[in-house]
């Protein structure tokens, strides 16, 4: 999933400082896991604001909304009369969310509630992780299930550098050394032998560093089915 | 048989190529360049390290403060006469700006290139700087070895024209994690082309007999030449840290223990209770202390089989490379400036 983080209640009162109006959106889906832009978060966003607003004399009129998910048009397309009637909307869904309401309302004005933090899941309540770069070329495959590219600090290839003690990387404590990892479950599988191959350089421009991405499924496309 | 004039027979004919592939016992040293644009800072310490190393390393941005390139500092040392081996980290550079700078380093005279992961910038004093790591030290031994072996650069274009040749380096960390995979690892960098190894510090020679034991069963140390790094502890608390907060570095209580009792007599006294010249003082005794020991590891190493030299890393101590050296018997250092004299039995081989 999408892990976010929300912004400081100071941060988001920079934010709408102009407004009159604001719209706080919430969204049902990632954000409402990881306990970051769900609708309890949006409620709560919404009275603290609107208890800063009249603390600070210049009352606001906060409004809050969750849709299930703002990455998509038909969700946001339920909202558009609040979207439309806010001086700002403040979004509590990931970076995509934020988004989507520009592209989807040229015309509103909107802003992150949240910082979009990883790729990951909550290892043990309370707690999220990081297990995903979206590289665009896995190789999950070769290294037993564990991501060096996301959780190696330097996403080495081959194995692990100088840094890596007891288990954990150089630069944090709290950080496991993925390659540790990689080579206690290799030697658990019996497959210590695949940490001799050297693997080539990473293609990057798969990843982002080729430019922003896009996949085209033409088995998929209506205006295609159209045309025929 | 027509001998090969350009490279007898040397993968770049670097001074330190020639000393291992004669066999010498060799001696590396290493100079940290300054946070500034001082040439002469370079050319102070380069005075200290003449004559007392065989080859010089430069740091590439160590512990990630931003320093003067180790190309540019390279560059100055061969104006002082000494022979660099530039450090390169994968940190900093993508694999364009590494080849580059590898072309331009070769064209400015450099010959030895030490290939490393670099320490992660939230270390140093830019900790809030994007990485790159574009590729890894590894792969970066493949493709700088490729540029020498096969004329070609990263992408598979041919170099045309010279092409850049380099004496490779890599590096290898003895104890640390995964401690199994390490003899494996090194010998991955020599499967990749790594000609000479310098190792992280040692100072527990009976783990790092260990250690040789597997990499000798691996036949690594017959692939490449294995400097082992050593370095001379200046005070009880540097000996601790070194053995609590460094990852990947031993130091055996017993060593700790000589350092303290090499203080003893200012033993019981704070620091604000000693005169300047008393922290002086003791301050020289834990450092005579400190470089007796790097003899005595010296002698030890000597007598592993498979360790071609060693790698003394002063670490903005740079004299103690000389008195280091000059310990343990290993001045004067061989002169290969002047070509060997050709003897009758050489000219009647061919």
């Amino acid at each position: 999933m999408i892990v976010a983080e929300q912004k400081t209640l100071e941060e988001l009162k920079t934010l709408i400082s102009d407004a009159k109006k604001v719209l706080v959106v919430g969204c049902g889906t990632c954000v409402t896991v990881c306990f970051a832009g769900g609708e309890r978060e949006a409620a709560i966003v919404a009275s603290s604001l609107r208890m800063a607003s009249k603390l600070a004399g210049n009352s606001k009129h906060i409004s809050e909304v969750t849709v299930q998910r703002q990455c998509e048009w038909e969700y946001l397309d339920q909202i558009s009369e609040q979207i439309q009637g806010a001086d700002v909307v403040l979004s509590l869904g990931c970076g995509i969310g934020v988004q989507a309401i520009a592209e989807h309302y040229p015309d509103t004005w909107v802003v992150p509630g949240l910082n979009t933090t990883f790729l990951g899941l909550p290892t043990e309540q309370g707690i999220w992780a990081e297990r995903c770069s979206a590289c665009g070329d896995c190789i999950l495959g070769l290294t037993g299930g564990i991501c060096p590219i996301a959780r190696c600090s330097k996403s080495l290839l081959n194995g692990p550098c100088g840094g890596s003690e007891d288990g954990h990387c150089e630069i944090n404590p709290e950080i496991d050394c993925a390659w540790q990892m990689i080579y206690d479950r290799l030697d658990h599988m019996n497959k210590l032998h695949v940490l001799m191959d050297i693997q080539p350089p990473k293609n990057w421009r798969v990843s982002r560093d080729g430019g922003p991405r896009k996949i085209i499924r033409q088995d998929l496309r209506l205006s295609e089915i159209a045309e025929e | 048989m027509t001998p090969d004039t350009t490279s007898n027979g040397y993968v770049t004919g670097s001074n330190l190529e020639k000393v291992l592939h004669a066999g010498i016992f060799a001696v590396t040293g290493e100079l940290g360049p300054p946070q500034n644009a001082d040439a002469s800072v370079i050319r102070s310490k380069a005075a200290l390290l003449k004559g007392a190393c065989d080859a010089v390393n430069l740091t590439d941005n160590q512990t990630a403060i931003v320093r003067m390139s180790s190309i540019a500092s390279g560059t100055l040392l061969i104006q002082e006469g000494l022979e660099p081996i530039i450090q390169m980290v994968c940190r900093d550079r993508n694999r364009l700006a590494m080849q580059s700078d590898l072309l331009g380093a070769f064209a400015l005279g450099i010959r030895n290139l030490l290939c490393l992961s670099g320490d992660h910038q939230t270390f140093g004093n830019h900790p809030t700087a994007k990485n790159v790591f574009d590729i890894d030290s590894i792969q970066m031994i493949q493709m700088v070895t490729d540029m020498r072996e096969k004329h070609s650069f990263q992408c598979g274009d041919m170099i045309k024209g010279v092409e850049p040749r380099f004496f490779v380096g890599a590096a290898a960390a003895p104890f640390a994690g995964p401690i199994e995979f390490r003899p494996y690892r090194l010998a991955k960098k020599v499967a990749a082309g790594a000609n000479f190894i310098q190792t992280q510090l040692i100072y527990d020679i009976e783990a790092f007999k260990v250690f040789m034991e597997k990499v000798r069963s691996l036949g690594t140390h017959q692939k490449a030449y294995i400097l082992a790094g050593i370095g001379p502890l200046k005070s009880p608390t540097m000996a601790r840290y070194m053995k609590e907060s460094v990852p990947g570095i031993l130091v055996p209580d017993f060593l700790i223990d000589r350092m303290v009792t090499a203080g003893a007599p200012w033993k019981g006294k704070k620091n604000d209770e000693l005169s300047k010249e008393e922290k002086k003082a003791r301050s020289e005794a834990w450092k005579a202390e400190g470089l007796q020991i790097c003899v005595e590891l010296v002698h030890q190493l000597r007598e592993i089989e498979g360790v071609a030299g060693i790698h003394i890393m002063g670490i903005e101590w740079e004299e103690s490379v000389r008195l280091i050296a000059e310990g343990a018997g290993l001045l004067p250092r061989p002169d290969f400036t002047t070509p060997a004299p050709v003897t009758e039995e050489i000219l009647n081989d061919g």
